[in-house]
């Protein structure tokens, strides 16, 4: 079974369903069966025609990892209330996960998962933050 | 000016450790070179020409004399012995070593400082006006917002892979001294115009490099409370549809052109009223905060008439002084202080280099006259703004020894120039000899304060580092089938009637630019009529006077 970073610790994806492209899950959100979705960078969450709350897996496709949109994507579908996880997944780095969990991601599936291990380090890489994000919802300077 | 707490510090001892095992897999060969690269920029290190280049920020230009001296150890110890200013009032090094960076990064740590985000694909360092807190025309001191916004934006995880750098500026006073309207963001402390309280004027998409363009206007008046929101919205409308499929496309002013700044504006709105209100609503307990680490220093009070006779008999029979004093010096808030520039434009090194050892005694002159803080300028000099009247002779003979006081503040020889081919990689042509050349030619004061205040901005290619658009006489390298090249435009203006140059016609080989440069200025010589500067002068004959007369002589 393949490995992802997921809350923070690395495990064994049992996640059972299926991620759709964005085409496909709009085909079937309305008969309420798909439960998972990928969206690419050119594919903002307000794309998905389907009520949030009933998908279990939303996955941001990182084609290149210095393509930024994706961050901004699972900060958005965070702010409107989605619970279910948000697995980053393509090309993205090590080095990102720390912002990229601010940002709402929980989940991390890397191409290669043989050392995953060693990357959880840079997901605590700072003690702390001056703004406000998806782990922390004050900023620093209501906390100080 | 803002002292670290316990977090400040810890963030940026935090980064450290960060990059340093970044740049240990990066040596051992566990991270790509095109992984490693937005890591590095964002820790300020480019790789140059000749070597990496590192640029340390220096937050809205403000120092204090530890980190100066700091500055000065750190240029000696793992460089060549001297720094650069960038216009960003960044310091650069040149010569660093890839795997030192990290100990200078720490070292700049005990002294408060990093080098986050001086590069890269971010929000970069936010600028100001070089006289906040002591200009006379000023109507808010812009620096606590400085500081408001750089906490924001520090290790900000939204906005770390935005499709192109970006940068914010803030005016507080009637002169535009910071170049807002060259900006991805300008605000402009203003009054409302209605109850008189203080908002911000919010222009977006400004910026020069291959497409000037002078920022729109988003919002007239924004309450102070709601700053951080509406530059998050920005930014968020930016990072979603900023084009990233073309670097020279992907600035936010190619955004606001291609969609119109009102739909630009319309889907700002959108996303404020999303977060409008939330968390990074300004609390006041924050703002007077930050306003608390910007307060007055301690001033003596003068009697203004005995100081200013004393001065006024020194300046009758010192022309040299007087000279300095005139261009170099300006009115102060406070009674019996003067704001002092300090030239990094003299003659025979770089323009915006500094030593070591002008660093170290710089320090000790802003502790013995100036409250013990520096700026920095975009113009690429340095200042003293808290120097008491009375001791500005002194002072003046210090910084003459020094090779600080050539008498040239804005005017000629004060050329804003990038690194250029020299140094940097992405340069078409050199830009430092070309002022080198200017300057010779131009040695003669009487006729440099005869032509009146003049801007001449220098850049080695099109990312236009050295503002060569918003200069009066602009220059612009570029390279024609591998031979350096010198575009001339004129008419640039970086105030609040900001304007962009227009260019003189085709280029002209490196050796001709000190003639051409003599040409338009005897061209606005022959046709100024009385009180009128370059600009005036150009703006009401335009272009073709100098044209004719440009290649006329040139051919």
């Amino acid at each position: 079974m393949p490995k992802l970073i997921k809350d923070g610790a690395v495990v064994e994806d049992s996640w059972q369903g299926s991620l759709l492209d964005l085409d496909e899950f709009n085909a079937v959100a309305a008969n309420g069966t798909a439960t998972g979705v990928v969206l690419q960078p050119d594919q903002p969450p307000s794309a998905l025609e389907a009520d949030l709350a009933g998908i279990e897996v939303i996955a941001i496709n990182f084609p290149v990892f210095t393509d930024g949109r994706g961050f901004s994507y699972a900060r958005e579908l965070r702010q409107r209330g989605y619970r279910g996880e948000i697995r980053a997944v393509g090309g993205f780095i090590r080095d990102q996960l720390g912002y990229l969990q601010r940002c709402g991601f929980d989940a991390f599936e890397f191409a290669d998962d043989s050392s995953l291990e060693e990357c959880l380090p840079s997901l605590r890489e700072f003690s702390e933050s001056y703004q406000a994000d998806m782990i922390q919802a004050e900023p620093l300077f209501r906390r100080r | 000016m803002y002292v670290y707490d316990e977090i400040d510090q810890r963030l940026v001892d935090e980064r450290v450790s960060q990059y340093r095992d970044q740049t240990h897999r990066y040596l051992a060969g566990e991270i790509a070179e095109s992984e490693f690269l937005p890591l590095r920029l964002q820790n300020g290190l480019y790789v140059q020409r000749l070597a990496p280049m590192l640029r340390i920020a220096i937050p809205y230009g403000l120092l204090n004399s530890a980190q100066l001296r700091k500055l000065a150890e750190i240029s000696r110890h793992y460089d060549k012995g001297y720094a650069h200013i960038s216009t960003r009032q960044n310091m650069q090094l040149n010569w660093p070593e890839l795997a030192e960076v990290p100990d200078i990064l720490a070292e700049l740590a005990t002294v408060q400082m990093h080098a986050i985000q001086t590069s890269g694909n971010c929000i970069r360092n936010t600028t100001t006006d070089q006289f906040a807190g002591v200009a006379t025309d000023e109507l808010e001191d812009p620096r606590p917002w400085c500081e408001i916004i750089r906490q924001w934006s520090t290790l900000h995880p939204e906005f770390a892979f935005l499709p192109r750098k970006f940068k914010i500026a803030v005016c507080g006073s009637e002169t535009d001294r910071a170049a807002i309207h060259a900006h991805d963001i300008g605000l402009e402390l203003v009054p409302h115009p209605d109850s008189g309280e203080i908002g911000f004027k919010v222009l977006v998409g400004g910026g020069l490099g291959r497409t000037p363009v002078i920022g729109k206007v988003v919002c007239e008046w924004l309450e102070k409370k709601h700053l951080l929101t509406y530059l998050e919205a920005i930014l968020r409308v930016y990072n979603q549809l900023g084009r990233r499929d073309n670097k020279y496309k992907a600035r936010i002013k190619i955004l606001v052109k291609a969609m119109g700044v009102e739909a630009f504006s319309e889907r700002l709105q959108q996303e404020w009223a999303a977060i409008k209100d939330g968390p990074n609503t300004l609390t006041e307990h924050e703002i007077s905060r930050a306003a608390s680490f910007f307060t007055r220093p301690a001033y003596r009070e003068f009697e203004e008439s005995a100081a200013g006779s004393e001065l006024q008999a020194t300046l009758d029979t010192e022309q040299k002084f007087a000279n300095w004093y005139e261009r170099n010096t300006l009115p102060h808030q406070v009674p019996g202080y003067r704001i002092v520039n300090l030239s990094l434009k003299g003659t025979g090194y770089a323009p915006g280099d500094i030593s070591d050892r002008q660093m170290e005694a710089v320090a000790e002159l802003a502790d013995r006259y100036s409250f013990g803080e520096i700026r920095t300028t975009h113009q690429q000099n340095l200042v003293l703004a808290d120097v008491e009247t009375g001791e500005l002779l002194e002072l003046w003979k210090k910084l003459d020894a020094l090779g600080l006081a050539t008498p040239n503040i804005g005017y000629l020889t004060d050329m804003i120039c990038c690194p250029g081919g020299d140094y940097c990689s992405l340069a078409n042509a050199k830009s430092i000899p070309v002022a080198e050349a200017i300057q010779e030619r131009f040695d003669n004061l009487d006729y440099m304060y005869d032509l009146g205040p003049l801007d001449i901005n220098i850049s080695g290619c099109m990312n236009a580092c050295g503002h060569h658009h918003i200069g009066h006489i602009g220059i612009l390298g570029v390279d024609k089938k591998g031979e350096e090249f010198y575009q001339v435009s004129l008419g640039g203006d970086q105030g609040k009637e900001a304007s962009i140059g227009k260019i003189l016609g085709p280029s002209f080989k490196q050796e001709l630019m000190p003639e051409v440069v003599e040409n338009i200025l005897s061209t606005y010589l022959a046709l100024r009529t009385e009180d009128e500067n370059f600009l005036d002068t150009y703006r009401r004959v335009g272009l073709d006077p100098f044209k004719e007369n440009a290649y006329a002589k040139a051919d």
